[in-house]
């Protein structure tokens, strides 16, 4: 009887509880990328293994998502973002967050090495190291550029999808891993613009919080112009061709065209209409790396159609 | 032992929550056949060392 009554005050978690640890969100994100990474490599791969493989990848992301919520659970009681995440509303332990991610980080690890090979489940396991130790334990509460280095553990899925498919690290991996790298301070700034309160109750040093808006928004503008080149690269690459050029072309120019409306703006304008150029960068942000990314999926189609333009220059 | 007769609420969350955990072990176990299969079918070598003589793997090394 005192086992009932006691766990009647703990609020038994339901099976969605132990989902949400595995941040669905980010979880998409790292599907379609490291499918993309996948797909347009020039090696084929078993429908099934590519299936799993993903899978598996998908569970190595959740698994360093459950980790960062068991370690931030503090933080994320504080922010209004955050307050409902699973630990934090009192629904899952934070033990039991911490032992979720460590098994499911080493079956994710181990079943991607003897599903495709070793070298994608190394990348596997350094990115759940990187977002763990090195971003959430080390960066995030200590520096300002904690977003610039931490983007590197989100840009690795396509080049472990590459290297699943080839076994190896190329050019075209380390591009489609830059492009990734270098759109995320952008798209967090963005965010951090309009979501400053939060981090700055939480102590989280966000750039804004440490160096004020008008600096978030000059760097803002300074990646969005050093991100620009990396489409450029990839549209000239062994993955690249017209389609790819194009898109990058159009989406580079609403890009920076949005990070100069957003470098004109003082925080006086941006109060005056409650953020709204910045919550639309952020918008365009993700459709910026979802189109690049479907951009180069069309052209992997279209090759595989047998409709790539032949004289399409490769230049790297 | 005084048994149970009329399931609690928690008895309720309990089965779904143990309920979708076999559901995954079980597609995890269809998975890994799944996955065997394919690797036998593409002529993958599924055998390793064992502690005794393996001709095959004896014959790859030459």
């Amino acid at each position: 009887m005192s086992e009932l009554s006691a766990a009647k005050q703990v609020e038994e978690a339901e099976f969605g509880d132990y989902f949400a640890l595995l941040k669905p969100r980010v979880m998409s994100l790292v599907v379609f990328t490291a499918a993309v990474g996948l797909l347009v490599a020039p090696v084929p791969v078993h429908p099934l293994i590519a299936m799993a493989s993903i899978l598996f990848i998908a569970i190595g992301g959740g698994a360093s998502g459950a980790l960062n919520m068991w370690w931030d659970s503090d933080i994320d009681l504080v922010m209004k973002r955050t307050r409902n995440r699973p630990i934090p509303s009192g629904r899952v332990s934070a033990n039991d967050a911490k032992l979720l991610g460590l098994w499911l980080s080493g079956a994710s690890v181990a079943m991607l090495g003897l599903t495709a090979n070793w070298l994608a489940a190394g990348l596997l396991a350094f990115t759940i190291f990187f977002y763990v130790v090195i971003y959430s334990m080390w960066l995030k509460r200590s520096t300002p550029q904690n977003i610039v280095i931490g983007g590197a553990a989100g840009a690795f899925p396509p080049m472990i999808g590459w290297a699943v498919a080839t076994g190896g690290i190329s050019i075209e991996s380390i591009m489609m891993f830059a492009l990734t790298f270098m759109w995320t301070p952008p798209h967090f700034w963005a965010l951090a613009l309009f979501m400053n309160d939060d981090y700055t109750k939480a102590g989280v040093p966000m750039l804004p919080v440490t160096h004020g808006t008008r600096e978030t928004r000059k760097q803002i503008l300074i990646y969005t112009l050093l991100l620009s080149p990396v489409g450029m690269i990839l549209a000239f690459s062994q993955i690249g061709g017209p389609v790819f050029f194009m898109m990058t072309l159009a989406l580079n120019a609403m890009f920076i065209t949005g990070a100069w409306r957003l470098y004109r703006r003082t925080e006086g304008m941006a109060k005056a209409d409650a953020f709204q150029a910045e919550r639309k960068f952020f918008r365009l942000s993700l459709l910026y790396l979802f189109a690049h990314f479907g951009g180069l999926l069309i052209e992997a189609g279209l090759r595989w159609a047998g409709l790539g333009l032949a004289g399409w220059p490769h230049l790297v | 032992m005084m048994a149970i007769n009329k399931p609690h609420e928690l008895h309720q969350r309990r089965f779904r929550r143990n309920l979708w955990v076999g559901l995954i072990l079980g597609g995890f176990v269809v998975l890994v056949f799944g996955i065997t299969m394919v690797k036998i079918s593409n002529g993958q070598k599924m055998e390793a060392f064992d502690h005794v003589v393996r001709p095959s793997l004896v014959e790859e090394a030459k």
